[in-house]
C-alpha cells in the first residue's frame, strides 16, 4: 500500500498547528488560548509522527498536552475572565517583538539556504520499528552524561517549585 | 494489513472523529428532544437551598498548583524511564547503575518535598504544612 | 489492499468497537446497580424487562427527555464542550487495545483491534492524561462552588495518581521490551513448569499490578477515591450543574474509562487473551476473545465490589496515600525488577 496522502496530512497538521498558534495570542479569553495551545501541541505531535518519530509524538501528548497544560489551566482558572477581557491585549513592546520575529525568520531562512543540500538526496529510511530503541541507545549510551544532568535539572526544578510557593523556608 | 507506517495511525484519527461525531450527536439530540421550562430557581447556581453568595471565581489553595508542578516533574522522570525499560536487556548492569544514579538524584528532591510538608494536606495540624 | 478498502474496513471496525463499548458501558451501569443492590440486601433494578435487563434503555430514553438546562451563570461554550471532551477521549483510548489474535475472514487477515501501533501503550496513557480536561473544564465553566471544588480535586487527584500509574508500568515494559500492546501480550505466552502461566503477575509484577489497580481507581474517580463527586460534601462535584444527557455523558465517560482500565490490566498483567484452547477451529478462534472478555468482566466486577464495600478516603489521606505510599512502592518495584532482569541478562 502506498503512503496515505502524506502531503495532505502534512499541510493539514501544519495548518492546524499554525492556526491554533495564532489563536493562542489573539484570543481575549485566556481559557480559549489555553485550549488553542493544546490543539497546537497535538498538531505538533502529529507532525512528529510524520517525521517517523512516534515515541516523541507520544511523549509530546503525555507531557505537554496532558501535563503542562493542566498547570496552565489551573493558573488560568484563577483569573477573572470579565477583567481579563477588558484589559489591553497587546502592549507597546511590539517593536521588540517584531525585531525578535524578524531575527528568528532570518535564522530559519539562513538554516534553510545553508542546509538545503543536506536534505536533498537523502533517502528516508523507515526507522519506525526501532524508533524508541534508537532513542534509548543514544540517550543511555552516547549521551549518558546529559541524561544524568537531566535528573539534576529535575531536582533543581522540584526545589524551585517548593521555594516559590513557600511563605517561609 | 497496514504495512505502511502512516496507515497504522490513520484508524486512530478515524476513531477519534467518529467519537467526536457521536458526542456532538448526543448533545444535539438531547438539546432538540428535551423540553425547556426554565424558572429562576432552576437557573440559579446550586447551593443546597441557600441563596447563592458571590460567584465561584475565588482564590484556592496554592497546593493545587504545587501538585500540578510536581506532577509535571515526576512525569518527566517517568517518561525518561520508558525507553530505558525497553532496552534494559541490552544495557545489562550498566543500565541498572545508570538509572540508579538518576533515580537517586530525583529521590533527593522527593524527600525534600516530603520533609517540607508539601505532601501533607492536613492543614495547620502538621505544624510544618504552611504552604 | 488499496486505500478505500482500508478506510472502509477501519470505519466498520470503529463502528463495531464503539457499539460494543457503549453497550458494555450501559450494561456495566446495570451490573453495578444490580450487584450493589444485592450487596446492600436490595434487589436493584427489576421492573424493566427480565431481571431489569432493559433498564439501560429506559435510562437512556429518560435522560434524552429530561430538561436540558443551561443556567445563565455558566460559561456556555466550555460548559457544553466539557462533557463532549470527556466522552471523546474516553471512547478513543479503546482504539489501540487488542482483544484477541489475528483472525482471517476470507482473504482478509485482520488483527482483532482497530489498529496495532508500536507505541500503543503511550497512546493509551496520552489519551488518558487528556481526559483530565473534561473534568477540569466542567468544574470551572459551571461557575458554581461545588463544581469548582470538585473539578479541582478531581484534576489534582488524577495527576497525582498518574505518576504512580506510569511508574508501575515500567516493570512490564522491562519484561516485554516494547510499547506495543500486542507484543506485551505475546511476551506472556507459555507456562512455567507446564502449569503456571507466564503472566506478568506471576513474573514478579504482582506489586506493580496492585499499584496499577489502585492508581487506576483513582484515575477513574471511583470508590474509594471518588472525592470529586463526594455527595455528602460536594453534592455531585464537577457535574453538579449538569442535567439531562450532558449529565449522563460524564457517566458514559467514567464507565468507558473503567472498561479501558480493565482491558489494560488484563493485557499488561494477566496475559491478555491467553488461555486454554480446545475444540473445533471455530471455537478455537473465539476462545481467546472469550478469555479476554472474562478477565475484563472480572475487573469490572471487582470495581463494583469495591464500591459496595469500602468507605471513602479523606482528601489529605488520599494525597498522602498516593504520594507517600504508592509512589515509593512503584519506584522500589521498578528498581528491584530492573536489578533482577539486569543480573539475568
Amino acid at each position: 500500500m502506498q503512503p496515505v496522502a502524506t502531503t495532505f496530512f502534512f499541510y493539514f497538521l501544519a495548518a492546524v498547528t499554525v492556526l491554533s498558534g495564532v489563536l493562542v495570542i489573539t484570543r481575549r479569553n485566556p481559557v480559549h488560548s489555553a485550549l488553542a495551545l493544546i490543539l497546537a501541541l497535538l498538531g505538533q505531535a502529529g507532525l512528529y509522527l510524520m517525521l517517523y518519530a512516534p515515541f516523541v509524538a507520544g511523549v509530546q501528548i503525555i507531557l505537554y498536552a496532558g501535563g503542562i497544560m493542566v498547570l496552565f489551566l489551573f493558573v488560568i482558572m484563577l483569573v477573572s475572565i470579565e477583567k481579563s477581557q477588558k484589559e489591553e491585549q497587546f502592549n507597546n513592546m511590539w517593536i521588540v517583538g517584531l525585531l525578535a520575529a524578524l531575527a528568528l525568520g532570518a535564522l530559519f531562512i539562513g538554516v534553510y539556504v545553508k542546509g538545503r543540500d543536506l536534505f536533498a538526496g537523502r533517502e528516508v529510511a523507515l526507522p519506525e520499528q526501532s524508533n524508541t530503541q534508537q532513542i534509548a541507545i543514544l540517550l543511555y549510551g552516547n549521551y549518558m552524561f546529559a541524561f544524568e544532568i537531566a535528573s539534576l535539572l529535575l531536582l533543581v526544578a522540584i526545589i524551585g517549585a517548593v521555594v516559590m510557593a513557600k511563605k517561609r523556608i | 494489513m497496514p504495512d505502511n507506517y502512516f496507515a497504522r495511525y490513520l484508524p486512530i484519527l478515524i476513531h477519534f472523529s467518529l467519537a467526536a461525531l457521536l458526542a456532538t450527536a448526543i448533545v444535539l439530540l438531547s438539546w432538540i428532544i428535551g423540553y425547556r421550562r426554565p424558572t429562576r430557581a432552576k437557573l440559579s447556581p446550586y447551593e443546597c437551598g441557600m441563596t447563592p453568595v458571590g460567584d465561584a471565581r475565588q482564590r484556592f489553595s496554592v497546593k493545587f498548583y504545587l501538585v500540578a508542578m510536581l506532577f509535571i516533574l515526576f512525569d518527566v522522570e517517568a517518561v525518561f524511564l520508558y525507553p530505558w525499560a525497553v532496552i534494559l536487556r541490552d544495557l545489562k548492569m550498566f543500565g541498572f547503575w545508570e538509572m540508579l544514579v538518576y533515580i537517586g538524584i530525583v529521590l533527593v528532591g522527593f524527600f525534600y518535598i516530603w520533609k517540607k510538608g508539601v505532601l501533607d494536606w492536613g492543614g495547620a495540624s502538621t505544624g510544618r504544612g504552611e504552604v | 489492499m488499496n486505500l478505500t478498502t482500508f478506510i472502509i474496513v477501519s470505519v466498520i471496525k470503529t463502528v463495531i468497537a464503539l457499539f460494543v463499548l457503549l453497550t458494555a458501558v450501559a450494561y456495566s451501569v446495570w451490573l453495578e446497580r444490580k450487584v450493589v443492590g444485592h450487596i446492600q440486601n436490595r434487589w436493584g433494578p427489576t421492573r424493566v424487562g427480565p431481571f431489569g435487563l432493559l433498564q439501560p434503555l429506559a435510562d437512556g430514553a429518560k435522560f434524552l427527555f429530561k430538561e436540558d438546562l443551561i443556567p445563565p451563570h455558566v460559561y456556555k461554550p466550555l460548559y457544553i464542550a466539557a462533557p463532549m471532551l470527556a466522552v471523546m477521549f474516553a471512547l478513543t483510548s479503546i482504539s489501540v487495545i487488542p482483544i484477541g489474535n489475528v483472525v482471517t475472514i476470507g482473504n482478509i487477515k485482520t488483527p482483532l483491534q482497530i489498529t496495532d501501533v508500536n507505541i500503543g501503550l503511550l497512546i493509551v496513557l496520552g489519551i488518558t492524561s487528556l481526559g483530565v480536561y473534561g473534568v477540569a473544564l466542567a468544574g470551572w465553566s459551571s461557575n458554581s462552588k461545588y463544581s469548582l471544588l470538585g473539578g479541582l480535586r478531581a484534576s489534582a487527584q488524577m495527576v497525582s495518581y498518574e505518576i504512580s500509574l506510569g511508574l508501575s508500568l515500567v516493570g512490564v515494559l522491562i519484561l516485554a521490551g516494547s510499547f506495543s500492546l500486542r507484543a506485551i501480550v505475546d511476551a506472556q505466552a507459555g507456562t512455567f513448569w507446564g502449569f503456571i502461566p507466564r503472566w506478568n503477575i506471576f513474573q514478579g509484577q504482582i506489586i506493580a499490578f496492585f499499584i496499577y489497580l489502585t492508581a487506576a481507581y483513582a484515575e477513574t474517580n471511583r470508590v474509594p477515591f471518588d472525592l470529586p463527586e463526594a455527595e455528602t460534601e460536594l453534592v455531585a462535584g464537577y457535574h453538579t450543574e449538569y442535567s439531562a444527557m450532558k449529565f449522563a455523558m460524564f457517566f458514559m465517560a467514567e464507565y468507558a474509562n473503567m472498561i479501558t482500565v480493565a482491558c489494560l490490566a488484563s493485557l499488561l498483567f494477566l496475559g491478555g487473551w491467553h488461555g486454554p484452547l480446545f475444540g473445533p477451529p471455530l471455537l478455537q478462534a473465539i476462545l481467546p476473545v472469550f478469555w479476554f472478555g472474562l478477565r475484563v468482566f472480572m475487573f469490572l466486577f471487582i470495581y463494583i465490589w469495591v464500591r459496595g464495600t469500602l468507605p471513602r478516603f479523606r482528601y489529605d489521606q488520599l494525597m498522602a496515600f498516593g504520594w507517600k505510599f504508592l509512589l515509593p512502592m512503584a519506584i522500589a518495584n521498578l528498581v528491584i525488577t530492573a536489578l533482577i532482569v539486569a543480573i539475568r541478562s
